[in-house]
């Protein structure tokens, strides 16, 4: 029976492969699945790796997938970093795009365009609020973070049905629950004419720096990352844990809160039951995938992507359901939980019997 | 609302006995030091099981069945990677919870519309046919009844049994039970496949029984609530009951005022179970000292033999 051994130190070319066996090992499970379905594996592949990268168009449409969940993934990394378990960025997520559609709501036909940088930190707020809840449940309560954050996203739903079935229904919408298109002025800039991928991209990537800046160079990050490792040590060097638990949840909800307030104000433009797509639970993967680092979450956020963008084509031009996205997002975060083991330990095959196995191990080497 | 009184009190019992179900087999395993966030997906996975199953073959008991199997078969993997592989409990359950949302959509797909044929109407001979007492307590699906069984069971499994006392030990002090000669790891991952049978039972009772039908996400929290209930119930089998029936009560209350004419959005009714959740939390959780004297002391801590 294979055993597992600690290694002396954790194996730093693990910690890079990791991500690269496990979505290896996805791909598998995603060829065997095809084969199931009787769909040709090559082709279910192509949808997710190479039709995607068709076109301007489609590396647009990769762009915009991409910014949500980078910009989430990057607050979320900060969280768990610190050992702050928001499992609720969905919700942090619902409520910037409420409180962005708020204020574009007010927008006139006259409003200068000033009025896209004040939605956007209405939706850092907004999001920041609902984290906040978490944080102050936690730091006052000592509630559990998971089930407060969580159970906070479906109360965000709600909200949000509340608002598009009730009172920010559009009056002219044929009684559909969607508030009105907001006005142009609104909108956020578009970095490419004719294309959806906008101003936010950019934005996403700027927080990749400044979230690299934040973790490796400033003091504040340096204590949230000590206090998640090693809780004494950082209380022996005088860094507050209560600073560091408020730090990460504003941090990771004003993040969520941004991502929702780019989402209905660039590709969507109204606010509507569906803008909750699940990127809040998707960018929890893209943190770990990316190794809780900026960088490494930069390429996650692009791969996840890739996979909500595959699970669409392979639903238009397969016939398969959408949801294809998710099953193969659970594996690969699956699979990279069970490679990271390798990370802090290396697998001793134990033969069953040892006067067997011994002249055996002797004739392997040459 | 004389009439309406006893319904609501049965619609209570049979809210209550799916997040009782899944609570008491988190139980289970979180008193053997398991915590596993991946209910909730768990839940799904069993909940379209067990409605496929219910409807090609027409029986509630092999719907059931075959949620416990597809509760176990993920709680299996769960618990291996958890217990043998060492991977972070809070971070693999969240996986078998994303992984369920997405695998149950995909997998349900051709029976988002389909309703199972001829529902039994379940009814105690006699009692049943009491005047206020029948309806609200006699005309249930057995599930019901079994549920209150189920905690009755776990409790002497628990606490009057060997087997049971050894799951405790294993829970509160895994070195002391190792030193004893007990294998921590296959007790525990016995612990977690039971857990999660359990918690696909819950699921199963969901889509065959509660509502009944299959739709995308249906299980809408409850796994988490589950969750939250051995908390509150201070991980006491009666206490779980006690605290389920209460929240089913609450998830109730909502269609109960919209049918007494309330003038408040659905919306609003709707979220009051996630708000209770949060608000019961937080007042259990205020005093540390009462959590930690109940918890199992090894929640969470993964365990070698030979550290």
């Amino acid at each position: 029976m294979p055993r597992l051994e600690t290694r002396p130190a954790p194996s730093r070319a693990f910690a890079v492969a990791s991500p690269l066996i496990a979505l290896a090992l996805t791909v598998a499970c995603g060829i065997a699945l095809f084969a199931l379905l009787g769909k040709d594996p090559a082709r279910g592949l192509s949808m997710f790796f190479v039709e995607p990268f068709r076109g301007a168009y489609g590396i647009s449409e990769i762009a915009v997938k991409a910014t949500p969940l980078m910009l989430i993934g990057l607050g979320l990394a900060v969280c768990f970093r610190a050992n702050v378990w928001n499992i609720g960025a969905e919700g942090q997520y619902i409520l910037g795009a409420i409180a962005a559609s708020g204020v574009a709501m007010q927008a006139g036909p006259g409003t200068g365009r000033w009025i896209v940088v004040a939605l956007l930190l209405a939706g850092v707020a907004g999001g920041m609020a609902w984290a906040a809840l978490v944080a102050f449940l936690r730091d006052r309560m000592n509630a559990n973070e998971v089930l407060v954050s969580l159970m906070l996203v479906y109360v965000a739903e709600q909200l949000l049905g509340w608002l598009v079935y009730g009172p920010w229904k559009d009056p002219q919408g044929y009684n559909f629950p969607q508030t009105i298109t907001f006005l142009d002025p609104t909108k956020i800039p578009r970095l490419v004419a004719g294309l959806r991928v906008h101003a936010g991209f950019v934005v996403a990537l700027l927080a990749v720096a400044a979230c690299w800046l934040f973790l490796f160079r400033f003091r504040a990050g340096f204590a949230l990352q000590v206090g998640g490792l090693a809780p004494a040590a950082a209380r022996y060097a005088g860094f507050s844990s209560r600073a560091a638990l408020w730090t990460a949840l504003l941090v990771s909800g004003g993040a969520a809160g941004l991502a929702g307030a780019f989402e209905v104000a660039g590709p969507l433009g109204q606010l509507t039951p569906y803008v909750p797509a699940g990127y809040g639970f998707a960018a929890i993967i893209v943190a770990y995938v990316g190794r809780l680092h900026p960088v490494g979450i930069a390429f996650s956020a692009l791969l996840m992507s890739l996979f909500y963008i595959g699970g669409e084509l392979a639903q238009s031009r397969l016939g398969l359901p959408k949801s294809l996205t998710g099953v193969f997002q659970g594996l690969l975060l699956f699979s990279l939980l069970a490679c990271d083991t390798l990370i802090h330990y290396r697998v001793r095959w134990r033969a069953a019997l040892p006067s067997r196995a011994a002249p055996a191990q002797a004739g392997s080497r040459p | 609302m004389t009439d309406s009184l006893p319904l609501l009190f049965a619609a209570t019992l049979s809210a209550g006995t799916v997040l009782a179900i899944a609570s008491l087999g988190l139980l289970i395993n979180e008193r053997a030091g398991v915590i596993n966030l991946g209910a909730e997906g768990m839940m799904l996975v069993a909940a379209v099981a067990g409605f496929a199953t219910a409807f090609h073959t027409g029986s509630d008991w092999l719907g059931f069945g075959a949620g416990a199997l597809a509760g176990a078969a993920m709680a299996a993997a769960f618990g291996v990677l958890v217990i043998w592989l060492d991977t972070n409990q809070i971070a693999t359950g969240l996986a078998a919870s994303l992984f369920g949302g997405g695998f149950s959509a995909f997998v349900g797909i051709g029976y988002v519309q389909e309703h199972l044929r001829d529902r039994a109407q379940h009814a105690w001979p006699v009692l049943g046919d009491l005047p206020v007492l029948g309806p609200a307590l006699f005309r249930q699906h057995p599930m019901v009844y079994l549920a209150m069984l189920l905690a009755l069971g776990i409790w002497y499994f628990l606490y009057r049994s060997r087997a049971g006392l050894v799951l405790r030990a294993v829970g509160e002090s895994p070195a002391a039970a190792h030193a004893l000669g007990y294998r921590v790891r296959r007790i525990r991952l016995a612990a977690v496949i039971a857990g999660g049978a359990l918690c696909g039972v819950a699921g199963a009772y969901l889509s065959v029984v509660y509502t009944p039908l299959w739709a995308e996400g249906m299980v809408a929290g409850r796994g988490w609530i589950a969750l939250a209930l051995t908390t509150f119930a201070t991980w006491r089998p009666a206490r779980v009951l006690l605290g389920a029936y209460l929240f089913g009560g609450v998830t109730m209350l909502q269609f109960h005022l919209q049918a007494a004419g309330v003038q408040v959005a659905s919306q609003w009714l709707t979220m009051l179970p996630y708000l209770a959740t949060i608000a019961v939390l937080a007042l259990l959780s205020r005093n540390p000292a009462w959590i930690r004297a109940n918890m199992p002391a090894a929640l969470g801590k993964p365990f070698h033999p030979g550290d």
